[in-house]
């Protein structure tokens, strides 16, 4: 199902919680919402839901505006945070309720349910009750559940949040699997950057109740639209004053110019293993911490903490330790504009005298 | 239980008492004195009375026991207290569950009020209960003059000790239902409403199996209680044999008249009867699936 979403607005008394989001989702996509808690992810997911009435705000399916229908009849899938499964109900009465209250007959709903239980992976379950299954499988049960009446759209909310880190990250594959075999357009919330760049085809990027950025986990990764999406995407430290880097100089020319830096921009090396010595500075090994595949490893430039990894293959660092830090690239901003900047002492100054 | 929010320290010895006690209470003749102690008290505040009831009824043998039940004052007061007292549990299964409903769902202003209100008939003395009918709906008041000139009675007719019954088993639906409300997540109700079913389809299928259990427990002893009525029943039924006059008033009256067999008798039904729902009503939630 097309999604178009405009100008989206939601107020809980004072409180804003939504501002002016408006986005638009192809058919097919597999679009995470991804944010800080409170941010207003759950509540635009319940706006398109039809469980929350937008303040004000247009929401279209199919070039249809749907704002004044109720959940009943959107079309749609919830897969609840909680699951909400019911309780007095086993598997299959689970699966079955959106197919039986659309009165589909007995052998139809068999039909369905069985399909479903085959592809969840439930097979052998479906006369447990609720309180009989792991969080895995009752996650599963949510989303055939969710699935059953074969909705145009697939809402989830948190999905993976309830459940142990260890069959999360297996949870998660299987679900862009299963989705993507389905076919179903789907939209899930989240607040782990990990879980949406891993499951999600694009990135919706939503910061106190404002659409900050949309794209691939790529595109918003290289190439940040806001301060708030460079700093809540992958790992950063945020420099004050960008005069302890070298290479940065022309951005001084724009008063109160803050770098944003990730450790991947960062390159260390003891004195002499770093080619472009004249863009490097030196800097002093705060602490190292062992990280299961790499050390990483704090840095003093002048006062200024950075933080970088460096290979296990590599020569052991040593805290205190004197070593040189070619910045290769910044995330620079002020209070009017933000860009990303190559570090200009890289290009060898004086290439034509050699 | 101990909850965690004491110092490591503190929590510590909390432990340890705890596992002297468990100590303690592991050994033999704890146990076997706990044990003996309740059996004791079960058997001589339930048991014995029950069975004394039960020999008492059938003490001149069977054919006087026979003769005090089917003596039509006595099945006819039994009947029209099982009636009424039916009639009166399922008015407040109905207006329990919506009491409930309302006191969990809605916030309005003086709800904690009426939510402690609800407890009053079990705090009152069912003779003031009686007393308060017979005032607002007796003879001369505002009520009862309307309902003589529609053309019925209340007062000193059976509407009254439904009344009476109703009031006095007024919170155990509601108190029953309360807690499973309580307990009922939202978003099953969403959950229930994305899959396209109707606000009453949702409750009907999803909510009220929730609620369930509460209503049985709370309509079964409801029940017993309003059989068991006597206090508020005999001040506003008239108490007219064969027609108000119930089977509570009825064994009063045999005392009364000095013959303890036949108020035994009628007891012994009353007894058998509540047993009778005790038991169906355990063997119906013992086959239910979900704890």
């Amino acid at each position: 199902m097309h999604i178009e979403v405009r100008n989206l607005n939601k107020s809980f008394g004072d409180f804003h919680a939504v501002q002016d989001v408006s986005f638009e989702i192809e058919k097919g996509h597999l679009i995470g919402l991804l944010g800080p808690s409170g941010g207003g992810k759950t509540s635009i997911l319940r706006m398109l839901a039809g469980l929350e009435t937008p303040t004000s705000g247009d929401i279209i399916f199919h070039g249809k505006r749907v704002n004044d229908l109720p959940p009943q009849e959107r079309g749609i899938g919830f897969v609840f945070q909680n699951y909400a499964l019911f309780k007095h109900m086993t598997v299959y009465d689970n699966i079955a309720f959106g197919l039986k209250v659309k009165k589909q007959s007995k052998e139809q709903i068999r039909e369905r349910v069985s399909t479903l239980v085959e592809l969840t992976g439930l097979k052998g379950f479906e006369h447990r009750y609720v309180h009989q299954l792991s969080g895995g499988q009752r996650q599963r049960v949510a989303f055939a559940r969710a699935l059953a009446p074969e909705p145009q759209l697939l809402l989830l909310d948190e999905p993976f949040a309830a459940i142990d880190a260890k069959i999360r990250t297996e949870l998660r594959t299987w679900l862009k699997e299963m989705i993507e075999r389905v076919g179903i357009t789907s939209i899930f919330v989240t607040h782990d950057q990990d879980e949406a760049i891993e499951v999600a085809d694009e990135i919706m990027i939503i910061g106190k109740g404002r659409l900050e950025q949309k794209g691939t986990p790529w595109e918003i990764y290289k190439n940040p639209q806001t301060p708030f999406v460079a700093s809540f995407i992958g790992e950063s430290t945020i420099v004050e004053d960008i005069k302890v880097l070298k290479g940065f100089d022309t951005a001084l020319s724009f008063p109160g110019t803050k770098a944003l830096i990730r450790p991947e921009y960062i390159e260390i090396g003891k004195p002499g293993e770093i080619r472009l010595q004249s863009a490097s500075v030196n800097a002093t090994v705060k602490a190292l911490h062992f990280r299961g595949s790499e050390w990483m490893v704090e840095l003093l430039v002048d006062n200024v903490k950075l933080i970088t990894y460096r290979s296990l293959e590599k020569e052991v660092l040593q805290p205190g330790e004197q070593v040189s830090v070619l910045v290769h690239r910044a995330y620079l901003f002020n209070d009017n504009d933000s860009w990303i900047m190559e570090n200009s002492l890289k290009v060898d100054p004086m290439p034509i005298h050699i | 239980m101990f909850k965690c929010q004491q110092t490591p320290t503190a929590r510590a010895d909390g432990l340890e008492v705890i596992s002297s006690m468990n100590v303690m209470f592991r050994s033999k003749w704890w146990s076997f004195g706990f044990r003996s102690a309740i059996m004791l008290y079960f058997i001589v505040l339930i048991v014995l009375p029950i069975i004394g009831i039960y020999s008492q009824s059938v003490s001149k043998g069977f054919v006087p026991f026979w003769e005090s039940i089917s003596d039509p004052l006595a099945w006819k007061a039994v009947l029209l207290t099982i009636k009424l007292a039916l009639i009166a549990t399922v008015i407040n299964v109905l207006l329990g569950t919506m009491i409930g409903w309302v006191l969990i769902r809605y916030r309005f202003p003086g709800r904690r009020i009426l939510n402690s209100l609800v407890d009053l008939p079990f705090a009152l003395p069912t003779a003031v209960t009686g007393l308060m009918i017979l005032l607002l709906l007796g003879p001369g008041s505002f009520v009862g003059e309307l309902a003589s000139k529609l053309g019925f009675e209340i007062v000193f007719h059976q509407p009254a000790i439904v009344i009476a019954m109703v009031f006095v088993t007024f919170p155990f639906v509601i108190r029953a239902v309360q807690p499973l409300l309580e307990e009922i997540d939202k978003s099953e109700e969403e959950a229930s409403y994305t899959l396209g079913a109707t606000k009453l389809r949702t409750f009907f299928s999803v909510i009220y199996p929730s609620m369930l259990p509460g209503v049985i427990s709370g309509a079964m002893l409801a029940f017993s209680r309003a059989l068991a009525e006597f206090g508020a029943v005999v001040l506003v039924a008239g108490n007219i044999p064969g027609k108000t006059l119930i089977a509570a008033v009825y064994i009063f009256g045999e005392i009364e008249s000095d013959n303890p067999q036949g108020a035994a008798a009628v007891s012994v039904l009353l007894l058998t009867l509540s047993f009778i729902i005790l038991w169906t009503v355990n063997l119906i939630q013992s086959r239910r699936p979900v704890k």
